[in-house]
């Protein structure tokens, strides 16, 4: 196979609000190679969200092409590209149903998709919820009753419940305080090497960066302006922009940041 | 559900609608054994009592023909409460339906049906409900369809500003991206969380739908003789008023301690409902 897993091509949207037209990304082509982790960072605006949400068939582009597996992604998409790509979003208290059990908002993705018999399937609800270390017994509970970290598990469960090939995660982590972080971190690359997944991974956070990514995307107003592979990203930052994102990193504490530190050793370690 | 009981319990005022609501539905219920004369809630013609004050046992007098008031008004809460329960099962999935399909859908859809709901809502309730009794026969099964007629768009204008805000949600997206039908994310997704504020909705108006009910009958529209109706009851007595003045005063405050109850839980259900997330 010579077809790139995901590529996009000069692609471009362009939102109509009140009049004014909003240019929210701008041209942007790039590859993300089947299993690896591409992060994408870039400041508030400069369009991350919006080349997810593109990539996701959430809305189509206004030019270019994206091109999933050597085929082109059409703007309404069928169950097949749903099921292959999916979604973690930031906020794990609003995208789980408050008024659905967790069990019913797992099996939902069995049941659109037909995956496994019928009778089976809320045992596999169990089993994925243990994927994501959590009690099979969860199912019946309700996100009310979980903690942040625990509801963002079970995002993830969902988001892999089809057997999806990429996961789009668009902040996945920061809505999570840092000890949390750094297991559902921990978690998130456990899962994509053994499923051999795909990550886009959207986040402000340099750190987390450091921890998940293989390679780095930077946006800067809409334009992808570097991509690179994490650790040449940290060593020679090319662009100017990125030299500034790199140095904008916020100065914790010290003890703070020898707690990260320990935690994503930790994390590293038992990746 | 049990929670929710338990704080309406707690709550005098809340206590007191749930005491008026149980007391009312239970005799409209239990009417053929806890009424002292059940045949009076037919065509029955005693002479010899009639125009009675209240006295033993009639504990809220006679009316013209020597009927006892009391067991027709208990009669009567049984014919408005089927009438409000047969409205708001007839009017409250039709408006909920309509609701969630302008809400989620949005476009076209969304403009017919809310410009159709907008006209409905401008014809002021009374005029509606009298303008469709005055081409239908004055029947109960007409008078619940010009009720009806005229409820539905209060659900449709509920729920659609619902599903406008819960629409938004991440579970929305959630379910979209997973590849869920419409239909799936409209009934299953948004409408559980429409439901809190639709059974609240509901007990208030079941104790308007009696409202409306009684001035329809007041104006010689509703429900027809023999068969009690409190609205009647009030429009026919008030000719004897002051003299025979419990001829409209039981069956007015009837009304009143029903509507005032339902009233009660609706205002407590809202809160404690509203409160629970
Ligand atoms: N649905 C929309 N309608 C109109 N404008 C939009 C819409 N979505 C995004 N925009 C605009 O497009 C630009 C890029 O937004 P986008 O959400 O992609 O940024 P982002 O990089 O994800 O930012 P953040 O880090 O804050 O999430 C912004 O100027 C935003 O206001
Ligand atoms: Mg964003």
């Amino acid at each position: 196979m010579s077809h790139p897993f995901l590529s996009l091509r000069d692609v471009s949207k362009t939102f109509h609000t009140g009049g004014r037209e909003v240019r929210a990304v701008d041209g942007v082509s790039f590859d993300v190679d089947e299993g690896e982790c591409l992060a994408i960072v870039g400041e508030s605006g400069s369009g991350k969200s919006t080349v997810a949400n593109m990539i996701l068939g959430i809305y189509p582009q206004t030019l270019g092409e994206i091109a999933f597996k050597g085929s082109a992604l059409p703007g309404r998409r069928d169950l097949v590209h749903r099921r292959a790509i999916q979604l973690v979003q930031q906020n794990p208290l609003s995208s789980l149903n408050p008024r659905r059990s967790i069990g019913a908002s797992l099996r939902l993705a069995l049941d659109v998709h037909e995956i496994g018999e019928r009778s089976g399937r809320d045992e596999r609800t169990g089993q994925l919820l243990e994927e994501v270390g959590l009690p099979a017994a969860f199912r019946t509970r309700s996100p009310a009753a979980l903690s942040g970290g625990q509801r963002q598990r079970v995002a993830i469960a969902r988001a892999l419940a089809c057997q999806s090939e990429l996961v789009v995660l668009d902040e996945p982590t920061s809505a999570l305080d840092v000890l949390v972080q750094a297991r559902v971190l921990k978690l998130l690359n456990e899962l994509r090497e053994k499923r051999g997944l795909t990550y886009i991974f959207i986040t402000h956070d340099l750190s987390v960066v450091r921890n998940v990514a293989t390679r780095v995307a930077v946006f800067e107003k809409g334009r992808l302006v570097e991509l690179s592979p994490t650790e040449a990203i940290f060593a020679d930052p090319k662009h100017p922009y990125t030299r500034r994102l790199i140095g904008a990193v916020p100065v914790v504490t010290a003890g703070e940041a020898e707690l990260r530190n320990r935690l994503m050793e930790k994390t590293d370690a038992n990746a | 559900m049990k929670r929710t009981f338990a704080i309406l319990l707690r709550n005098p005022l809340s206590l007191l609608g749930l005491v008026i609501v149980a007391v009312v539905v239970l005799s409209a219920v239990f009417a053929d054994f806890i009424t002292p004369f059940p045949a009076h809630a037919g065509a029955v013609v005693d002479f010899a009592n009639f125009n009675k004050a209240p006295e033993w046992p009639y504990v809220m007098g006679t009316d013209l023909v020597g009927r006892d008031l009391f067991t027709r008004i208990v009669y009567a809460y049984r014919i408005s409460l089927i009438l409000g329960v047969v409205v708001l099962v007839l009017a409250v999935p039709v408006g909920v339906a309509i609701g969630l399909l302008a809400g989620y859908l949005g476009g076209w859809t969304e403009y017919l049906l809310m410009r159709l709901t907008d006209v409905f809502l401008s014809i002021p309730p009374l005029v509606l409900a009298m303008s469709m009794m005055g081409v239908l026969e004055p029947t109960l099964t007409n008078g619940m369809i010009a009720v009806t007629a005229m409820w539905w768009p209060w659900y449709t204008r509920l729920v659609y500003n619902l599903t406008r805000a819960e629409k938004e949600e991440g579970y929305v997206l959630a379910a979209e991206i997973i590849g869920a039908s419409r239909l799936h994310v409209m009934f299953r997704e948004i409408l559980p969380n429409c439901v809190p504020s639709i059974v609240t909705k509901m007990t208030l108006d079941l104790g308007f739908v009696i409202l409306i009910a009684s001035s329809l009958s007041f104006l010689g529209l509703g429900v027809q003789p023999p068969t009690p109706d409190l609205g009647s009851m009030v429009a026919d007595g008030a000719k004897y008023l002051p003299d025979s003045w419990w001829l409209t005063v039981f069956p007015g405050l009837a009304i009143l301690v029903a509507v005032f109850g339902f009233n009660l839980v609706g205002d407590a259900l809202r809160e404690v409902l509203g409160a629970e997330q």
